[in-house]
């Protein structure tokens, strides 16, 4: 054995021509073209689509394309409602996903017992990172938007928080007036001395009319069917009071009705859905990622297990959960599918201020835009992604400014 | 920002009266047909529409011009498609539903059951346009048989020779709008009827604008789409005329399908409204406003408004409140034929 060990080693090294060093050395040098060049091919392919979006859309980037609505002329069009309807959801979806995924993903790090429960667990969430997106859509349909028709139908919800609900009429002066309801379709039986509101207009410089929030009260007078009903405030006749022109509700921020409806609410955690799966993997990756000696340091000098995760695993993990929180963001404000299914209007004349008022998104408008014949919409589509963009590197550097006041170095 | 003007904060009083005085002014404009039409502005509301992304352009272009004028109406349209339109119409979530195609006896069976009652109103055309290509010198006409072997599976040509004996051997490409589209189905309907299937192997594209150019580059191809798109691109694709009912070849152009001589690829949009929404003022005005202005819009949009008299049957359908659809008759089944023979 010993004599032939030498031989052996002999042998190794004479197997082959031995390389040159040159050989080795341009080997080397075009392993790192290579690199290069797939490298370039990404930057490239990144660049014209960059490239091509900002030359057709940069024209169209001016003011009044944030501050106006949709329109169908597309020098007049602009980006505001699904811009704030952007903001609403994805703003909702973040504050909603991100403290639900990383205590999950704390919970299934650091306290859950590793058994076949929590395997499965683990194994389902990996896989509810897969499902296509139009699912999660259809099941935010189901769950938020008509809460499986528990509640009623969207129109006439059962169930309302914080709002308060008008019946309108109008009187003989043809000026709308509120008055307080009960119960949505039920009209209030109106009597003569009954106070009704109207609404203070004020009048614009150039014509137009200005609605302001203030209400004034107006006694009401009933005018019985036979009677001739003068014109003026408040004087509405009685076929007119038997039933209301339409019902409104006043809504607060705060205000909810269940089922959601086409909400910013609902579209929010529809996107939630999308978003969980990969934040709480993100969040799982960053937190097997903190070196176990931290752990066991903490334990060890005598910290419970809540303190060693609050003051020393998650802080370290927090860079890394929040680079997954961004991509997680990037692909909740890039949703049409899941958003298009829930069924929202895309032609919209506000933008949102409460919970439950409804909303469009910009990739929807995007997809509208590009998918008209005329070359107009099309540049306005390519200024659209402009903004999306935009709205993207906004929403990043917030998870950047959080990340950076967070971290703090290891050792 | 939207431009404010200087607040100045009235009375009660004096603001009414500042509106008396706009409304002497407005009504005079606004409400041109009907006398006893409310000033616009005074209404007070919301209207919830969704349906086909076909007619979304029409209704979009009418809910703007109408919200210009009565600021305090909140109108709302959706995308959702003619047939999710119809699904969201029938559970009572819309007021009025957008549709490329009259509605189906399934789809009405399904209001009536909710308690969904409807008015069916024509607003528009849209021609479904055949192209070739500019350098496409042999094709004068197309019959509609003759469109049923291009286009279907039972016995497919390949070359135009197999189309008609006179034209060359060239082999033939189809272009051809996403399957899941209004388009298509309509398209389908026509050349296939109910037995029929297209064939499988084309080129299909949801960008309408990836098949004027495969169209307009190849000498052997054909391809079909709405006739907004074929007016837009009339530089590189050519119109077929089609050959009608009675007989004569009729090329797509606003007068041919408005009079209906471009036939059978023109088809009717609709917009159906709740009977009980439409009972509402603010509602009422607005699909007032939109019989009125549907014309120019859908001009403006690229599609061809309907006949005169065709309208006013629209306006007497509301007016009457007249509930139902007249492409389902009396056994449920669907009528065919054209708006005019139709909508009666």
């Amino acid at each position: 054995m010993n004599d032939e060990t030498p031989q052996n080693l002999a042998m190794l090294v004479d197997r082959g021509e031995p390389r040159s060093q040159s050989r080795r050395r341009a080997f080397d040098r075009g392993f790192l073209v290579t690199c290069l060049a797939i490298t370039a091919i990404a930057v490239l392919a990144l660049g014209v689509l960059l490239g091509s979006i900002l030359i057709e859309g940069l024209p169209g980037l001016r003011w009044s394309f944030f501050t106006e609505y949709a329109s169908r002329d597309a020098s007049k069009a602009g980006i505001r409602a699904p811009l704030w309807g952007s903001i609403w959801v994805a703003s909702i979806c973040a504050i909603v996903a991100l403290p639900i995924g990383i205590a999950t993903a704390v919970w299934l790090e650091e306290f859950a017992p590793k058994n076949r429960i929590t395997a499965f667990i683990r194994l389902n969430i990996s896989n509810l990172a897969g499902v296509p997106s139009i699912v999660y859509g259809i099941l935010g349909l189901t769950l938020f938007v008509r809460m499986f028709g528990l509640f009623g139908p969207i129109q006439a919800p059962e169930l309302e928080i914080g709002g308060r609900l008008y019946a309108i009429y109008y009187d003989t002066m043809q000026e709308p007036i509120r008055v307080p309801a009960e119960e949505r379709g039920v009209a209030p039986v109106l009597k003569t001395g009954d106070v009704g509101f109207v609404q203070e207009i004020e009048e614009g410089a150039d014509g137009e009319l200005i609605f302001t929030d203030r209400w004034t009260p107006v006694t009401l007078t009933i005018v019985p069917e036979d009677e001739d009903a003068p014109e003026g405030y408040g004087i509405i006749e009685a076929w007119q009071a038997e039933e209301p022109a339409d019902f409104e509700t006043e809504r607060p921020w705060y205000y909810i009705q269940f089922p959601l409806g086409q909400s910013v609410l609902a579209g929010g955690l529809t996107l939630m859905l999308v978003v969980l799966p990969i934040v709480i993997i993100s969040s799982q990756e960053a937190l097997r990622a903190v070196p176990g000696s931290l752990r066991t340091g903490s334990l060890a000098m005598g910290a419970t297990k809540w303190q060693t995760t609050r003051k020393v695993t998650l802080p370290a993990a927090v860079p890394m959960i929040m680079t997954g929180s961004i991509l997680a963001m990037s692909r909740a404000i890039g949703e049409a599918a899941p958003i298009l299914v829930l069924g929202v209007a895309l032609f919209i004349t506000d933008t949102p201020s409460s919970l439950m008022d409804s909303f469009t998104v910009l990739p929807m408008q995007i997809y509208n835009w590009t998918s008209r014949w005329q070359e107009d919409f099309r540049a306005l589509a390519a200024t659209g992604i402009i903004v999306l963009l935009m709205v993207l590197l906004a929403f990043n550097a917030v998870a950047v400014l959080i990340r950076q006041k967070l971290q703090r170095p290891l050792s | 920002m939207r431009l404010r003007p200087r607040p100045t904060r009235r009375p009660l009083a004096g603001s009414l009266i500042a509106l008396a005085l706009v409304a002497l002014t407005g009504t005079i404009s606004a409400a041109s047909s009907d006398a006893h039409s409310q000033d616009l502005r005074r209404l007070r509301g919301s209207i919830a529409i969704d349906g086909s992304s076909t007619v979304y352009p029409i209704t979009e272009a009418i809910a703007e011009a109408f919200k210009k004028e009565a600021a305090n109406v909140n109108i709302t349209v959706g995308v959702s498609g003619t047939g999710g339109g119809f699904k969201r119409f029938a559970a009572n979530e819309t007021d009025v539903s957008d549709a490329s195609r009259p509605i189906k006896p399934s789809e009405s069976a399904l209001c009536g059951e909710s308690g969904v009652g409807y008015l069916e109103l024509p607003v528009a055309y849209d021609g479904l346009t055949m192209v070739v290509s500019r350098s496409n010198d042999w094709i004068d006409h197309l019959t509609v048989d003759e469109l049923k072997k291009i286009f279907l599976t039972t016995d497919p040509a390949t070359t135009w020779q197999d189309v008609r004996d006179s034209w060359p051997a060239t082999p033939l490409k189809i272009y051809s709008p996403g399957t899941d589209s209004g388009t298509f189905d309509y398209f389908k309907e026509v050349v296939a009827g109910k037995d029929g299937t297209i064939r499988s192997d084309m080129s299909v594209s949801e960008d309408d604008n990836v098949l004027v150019r495969g169209v307009a580059g190849d000498a052997g191809s054909i391809g079909f789409f709405g006739v907004a798109y074929y007016l837009a691109n009339k530089d590189s694709v050519r119109a077929v005329p089609i050959m009608n009912k009675d007989g004569k070849a009729i090329s797509p152009t606003a007068e041919t399908i408005e009079d209906g001589s471009y036939n059978p690829f023109s088809r009717p949009l609709f917009i159906y409204v709740k009977t009980k929404s439409s009972r509402k003022p603010h509602v009422k005005a607005f699909i007032e406003f939109y019989l009125d202005r549907a014309p120019a819009a859908a001009a403006e949009v690229g599609y061809v408004g309907l006949p005169a008299d065709l309208y006013d049957r629209a306006r007497q359908t509301f007016k009457d409140r007249r509930e139902g659809s007249r492409y389902v008759d009396d056994s449920g089944e669907t009528r065919h034929g054209s708006l005019r023979d139709v909508y009666r």
